[in-house]
């Protein structure tokens, strides 16, 4: 462990300076990482129980033809409470996708302990079933599930709706943008059933408007039914706007550099000046 | 011509390219093509896809018939097309009940070995060790000459229909099997990691993700296989039949009749194309997602 906390501290260029000196109020909007603590306090308070995802010290590299194994994730430490929304951002090969298959069990660490429950993915790619059409795509967990097709189409339809897909029910999905086929796939993640949603980059192929919309949505769908969310990210307003944890990943072999916390309600305003100060300083650490 | 271009049209398409495609897109707004010349476009790709076969045929028959007529060669080794035309009016009686035989034998062999291919496929695909057994077993079989195996099935089996089926499927399951294989295999790992965590089983992600991927490698397989079905029926019959195209052939050039032994030739050549493009016409149909050049 002290290796870790040793490398975390030299790496982390203090993301947040103390409110104070901000002119903050007394409760802090985000408090610096506790990456110097005792493992115990990484974790989430014990009121929360059990946590629902759980890795310490995982590295995860992988083998490569005449040339040392590439080390995606190095000694990664982490918990996440059931019902707490986790983004992760780094940049473009920090292993983000690899601690999203980790924790879905679609990967093994090489080294290290990680424990989670059940998780539904949101890949990168929208991956739908070229040959069922798009609410019956967005149904698939229920279909896998036993349920016939008409009553996986009834039970999809109320999200698939709220999702601004009404009227593409019957469309495949070579015959949808790619931002409807990115909302379809949210669809099929949140109608998994599962109470952890894995979610890679859910938004990134769509416009800007309808990423805030979604955004919202999002926001909005946690806040009345709660599950528990790691999603990847590359727009750090996303995850300052979604997210009641930042983690930052450094670049190849990806290690947890810094974490913010963001304790504001959520929904939240983009335009609140804290959390448009907050994404300033999640920037410079990841510049 | 308009009605035939309609109604040949996809079909040449398809035989033409091979793989069914989406047909070409209407031209977008904003090119601003008027609407009668985009029309006329359209037409005059139609008649085009038309046109070109046909007047291949026609040039190659002619040059044929010419070939025949004022060529050296006896007609009784090389009838010209003319010939062969009136051998397909005159004995169209008996070209027709001989073809229906053969045909029959070829279509129920490809329906057997379609069944029987997609069977072995499923079972192979999930047991390597069956598929370490069996597939250079079935591999040297193909290399084995039908004329060696006809006489011995005909000992085995009779003069029925049950040797004739058997040839049939022989020749037939082979790249049936290999296409499926392959469209089995080449399954996205990634859609089947999804539908995994999405709470499928082996089975159901077999059901779900595999086959359906594989569903065009099936027609690839059975496009190849309905055109070796016809060779496989043909050579049956020469082996020992007292109805088909092949003992026809074979009684009809001792009585140097090449003429009709070409005709029963071409009634199958041209049955061959037409399995061949209603199958592409099928999997259009059928697996619409196919249409679409993958993204």
């Amino acid at each position: 462990m002290t290796p870790m906390a040793t490398q975390l501290e030299s790496h982390e260029p203090r993301p947040l300076a103390s409110p104070a000196e901000h002119g903050l109020p007394p409760r802090p909007l985000a408090r610096p990482a506790e990456h110097g603590s005792p493992p115990e306090r990484l974790g989430p308070p014990a009121e929360h129980g059990s946590p629902a995802i759980a890795l310490r010290g995982v590295t995860r590299s992988f083998p490569r033809v005449r040339q040392p194994p590439l080390t995606a994730l190095e000694d990664v430490s982490l918990a996440i409470a059931p019902g707490e929304v986790v983004a992760i951002v780094g940049p473009s090969g920090a292993g983000k996708t690899t601690l999203l298959e980790l924790v879905c069990g679609l990967q093994q660490p090489d080294l290290g302990e990680l424990s989670a429950v059940a998780a539904a993915l949101m890949p990168q790619r929208d991956l739908l079933l070229p040959w069922v059409d798009a609410l019956e795509n967005a149904g698939l967990a229920l279909r896998l599930a036993g349920h016939s097709r008409a009553q996986a189409r009834r039970e999809a339809a109320p999200v698939f709706e709220a999702l601004g897909l009404a009227g593409f029910e019957q469309s495949r999905p070579d015959q949808l943008s790619g931002g409807m086929r990115q909302r379809v796939a949210f669809a099929r993640t949140l109608l998994s059933g599962r109470s952890l949603l894995c979610l890679d980059e859910p938004f990134g192929a769509l416009d800007a408007i309808t990423r805030m919309e979604l955004q919202d949505w999002l926001a909005d769908a946690l806040a009345t039914s709660p599950r528990t969310v790691l999603m990847v990210t590359h727009d750090v307003e996303e995850a300052v706007v979604l997210a009641d944890r930042v983690l930052v990943l450094s670049p190849r072999p990806g290690r947890l550099i810094a974490e913010f916390t963001v304790e504001r309600p959520r929904p939240r305003e983009r335009t609140d000046a804290e959390l448009v100060a907050l994404r300033a300083r999640i920037l410079e650490v990841l510049r | 011509m308009r009605a035939a271009s309609t109604v040949l049209g996809p079909v040449v398409r398809v035989l033409s390219t091979g793989r069914p495609r989406r047909a070409p897109r209407a031209p977008s707004a904003s090119v601003q093509v008027p609407a009668p010349a985009a029309a006329a476009v359209a037409g005059s790709r139609q008649a085009a896809s038309v046109l070109a076969p046909v007047g291949l045929l026609v040039v190659l028959l002619a040059g044929w018939e010419l070939y025949a007529r004022l060529g050296s060669v006896s007609p009784v080794i090389l009838p010209s097309p003319s010939a062969i035309a009136s051998s397909l009016v005159d004995d169209r009686a008996l070209l027709w009940t001989n073809f229906t035989v053969t045909a029959g034998e070829a279509l129920g062999g490809i329906g057997l070995a379609v069944i029987g291919a997609l069977a072995l496929a499923g079972a192979i695909h999930f047991s390597r060790s069956l598929r370490l057994a069996v597939y250079p077993l079935l591999v040297a079989s193909q290399a084995v000459p039908l004329v060696l195996l006809a006489p011995l099935l005909v000992a085995w089996l009779g003069f029925g229909l049950a040797p004739k089926l058997a040839i049939v499927v022989l020749v037939s399951f082979f790249p049936i099997l290999v296409a499926t294989l392959d469209g089995l295999a080449a399954t996205d790992p990634d859609l089947l990691k999804l539908v995994r965590t999405l709470g499928a089983t082996r089975w159901q992600a077999f059901v779900s993700v595999e086959a359906p991927n594989a569903l065009p490698g099936v027609f690839t397989g059975a496009r190849v296989a309905v055109v070796f079905s016809l060779i496989g029926a043909f050579l049956a019959e020469w082996s020992g039949a007292s109805r088909g195209l092949g003992l026809l052939v074979e009684q009809a050039i001792p009585q140097l009749d090449t003429a009709r032994a070409a005709a029963a030739v071409a009634l199958l050549a041209g049955f061959a194309l037409l399995l061949f493009g209603g199958l592409g016409l099928a999997e259009r149909r059928l697996l619409p997602w196919t249409r679409t050049v993958s993204r």
